[in-house]
């Protein structure tokens, strides 16, 4: 029972770092009809810069800090030069386009910081766990990170719904002409928002840092998870990617640690122990399948234009 | 109109002479090296064209079809680990499952539609990945190599370098013509319609999903056979020859060569593959060359090659000033 509540924590986690990729994504599919698949790489650089940043000025925070605006620069960097004249075109266009950029983000990440990966060590404070119900140890970096997603996910609500740089960025999403035309400079408005994603996915990179390694091509088979997370809850819709990422988090990290156990049930050992990773990894795409046959548009479609 | 010899049949020409008869400087000179290439580049190439007839043809993005290459490949493999080695028997096997597979993958996804259809066909071609990722008793992670290579009757031994680069070959050019004979039946008309207006063509009548899905399962099963030769090629399978990125090469292969042109994505797998090639061996780093290259090709030659031919081949007739030339046109 304990340790179940500590992979529901996991998966709670999981599914937060997924909901901050997630939100870009669909952010940026939901008002500037991109598919950016380079959002993996903004990730990946997140998490070198904040690497990088801890390791000159010896603070975690500083580093993080630090991270997060050079990734803000790099992500309106590369809206600037290379998004810009994506939008418009077809979606064909825009997985090409990024798919090129992903190739050659992870040359430059290995021509600067060369092939081997980096560590980002948590200050001791951080090291500690703490007891989260009487009997169950929680480490305190997990729990932070939930605690900070949550924090990041309200002020991203506020940001959208309640200011009027968040009124603009919705009305851009329904109307691009009409509100250039009402003399919003759209532009820089498009600009912001990817650096906004950006920002956001360079901040799930260098959160996860310190409990993976930061390496080259970590943020891509995250990335597919937050596909799968905005498909269930339905591109476009920032309340959906929330729910259906705890969702996927919480489904991903249960079945793997469990399925094994519940087959071995119905199975041999020795053929559960075969069929259980396979099946757990699977399942859930099949999830994700079983939610497309009776929400082809995910749990939550966006308001059609 | 007169058979004009455009710049578009020169180079489909020239590539195949050369393709044919490139065993030939192999022998001439005993360097393996370039047959070994062009094996892989005609294989991969016949992969591209299974994915031309989806992604060109039938306007569906699919951004998970090397899944195919691995299922194909992973069939020869796995029979091959349990000591079947008959072609007679992997072959047919390897076709079925990809095809089969195809038409589970197909009917899901082609629910959906435009950036969830992307995306949803990646996260089934990952899932696949993680799959044969797991396989531990066949090598999971590490892939598994086979001993010996598809079996047949006896002029046909895949393990000669020669025969089986024209086996492959011979494997190509049906394909092509095959994807060319479909594309210019009813069926290839309904398909294109469907990429051009879906609904229109379902209120005319046509159920155009049906139309879709045996199209997305003929793809698959080509792609499939394609996996089949890799895995012969290789003499290994692993889960790398399904991850994303090479289905992210194939979509590259079909756009540079040139969308909806029967040889466009053997001409972008060799112009890839040779490119590979060159900027490897100019700086280690070459991966910050190609990616730019790509945003480039998305953003000004949109045909990809064959477009650029076929421009090319449009604009030479005028400087022939052929008087007759206006009249057919009314």
């Amino acid at each position: 029972m304990l340790y179940f509540i500590e992979q529901c924590l996991n998966g709670v986690q999981l599914g937060m770092l997924l909901f901050l990729l997630a939100a870009g994504l669909t952010l940026i599919f939901g008002i500037m009809d991109l598919v950016n698949l380079a959002h993996g790489s903004l990730y990946m650089i997140g998490a070198y810069f904040a690497a990088t940043f801890a390791d000159l000025t010896h603070s975690f925070v500083l580093g993080a800090v630090l991270g997060l605006a050079a990734t803000l620069v790099v992500g309106m960097a590369v809206e600037v030069i290379a998004m810009r004249r994506l939008y418009g075109r077809d979606h064909l266009d825009h997985v090409l386009g990024t798919f090129g950029l992903i190739l050659f983000f992870n040359e430059l990440v290995r021509l600067v910081w060369g092939p081997a990966g980096m560590t980002l060590p948590l200050p001791s404070q951080l090291l500690t766990a703490v007891q989260v119900l009487p009997g169950v140890y929680y480490p305190l970096y997990r729990l932070v990170i939930i605690v900070t997603t949550l924090l990041v996910a309200l002020l991203l609500y506020v940001v959208v719904m309640r200011t009027r740089i968040g009124m603009l960025i919705r009305a851009g999403a329904s109307n691009r002409e009409m509100v250039g035309a009402l003399g919003v400079n759209i532009k820089l408005l498009y600009t912001l928002v990817f650096g906004l994603g950006a920002a956001l996915a360079g901040f799930a990179g260098l959160m996860q840092a310190p409990i993976l390694t930061v390496q080259i091509g970590m943020g891509e088979n995250i990335l597919i998870l937050a596909f799968v997370v905005i498909i269930i809850g339905g591109i476009g819709s920032v309340r959906g990617a929330l729910v259906a990422s705890i969702f996927v988090g919480l489904v991903d990290t249960i079945g793997r640690a469990f399925l094994p156990d519940l087959l071995r049930l119905f199975m041999s050992t020795n053929a559960a122990s075969t069929v259980g990773p396979a099946v757990s990894s699977m399942l859930i795409y099949l999830l994700m399948a079983l939610i497309l046959v009776f929400r082809p548009e995910g749990l939550f479609p966006a308001a059609r234009r | 109109m007169s058979a004009v010899l455009n710049a578009r049949h020169v180079v489909v020409a020239a590539l195949l002479t050369i393709l044919a008869l490139l065993p030939l400087y192999t022998a001439l000179t005993g360097n393996y090296f370039l047959l070994t290439l062009f094996t892989r580049i005609v294989i991969l190439g016949m992969a591209a064209t299974s994915l031309n007839l989806i992604l060109g043809y039938g306007g569906m993005v699919s951004f998970g079809h090397a899944a195919y290459l691995g299922i194909g490949g992973y069939v020869v493999g796995i029979l091959a680990k349990e000591g079947i080695t008959s072609g007679f028997v992997q072959w047919p096997l390897a076709l079925a499952i990809s095809g089969l597979f195809a038409l589970v993958i197909g009917a899901l996804c082609l629910r959906t539609r435009g950036v969830y259809f992307i995306m949803i066909t990646l996260a089934f071609s990952q899932m696949i990945y993680y799959v044969a990722s797991s396989l531990a008793q066949y090598g999971g992670d590490d892939g598994l190599t086979i001993n010996r290579r598809s079996q047949f009757i006896e002029p046909i031994n895949l393990s000669n370098k020669t025969t089986f680069y024209y086996v492959c070959l011979i494997i190509l050019v049906a394909t092509i013509y095959l994807v060319w004979r479909l594309v210019n039946s009813r069926f290839g008309m309904v398909i294109q319609g469907a990429r051009a207006n879906d609904r229109r063509m379902r209120a005319i009548g046509f159920p155009t999903f049906r139309y879709r899905l045996v199209c997305f399962v003929i793809a698959g099963t080509l792609c499939g056979l394609s996996g089949v030769l890799i895995a012969n090629h290789t003499d290994f399978v692993s889960p790398a020859m399904m991850h994303w990125t090479r289905s992210g090469d194939l979509i590259v292969m079909v756009v540079l060569g040139g969308m909806a042109s029967s040889f466009g994505p053997l001409i972008g797998a060799v112009t890839l593959l040779l490119l590979e090639e060159v900027l490897s061996g100019v700086t280690e780093y070459w991966q910050i060359i190609l990616g730019p290259l790509l945003l480039l090709v998305v953003l000004f030659a949109r045909g990809g090659i064959d477009g650029l031919l076929e421009q090319a081949a449009a604009w030479r007739p005028v400087k022939v000033a052929d008087p007759s030339a206006g009249l057919g046109h009314g």
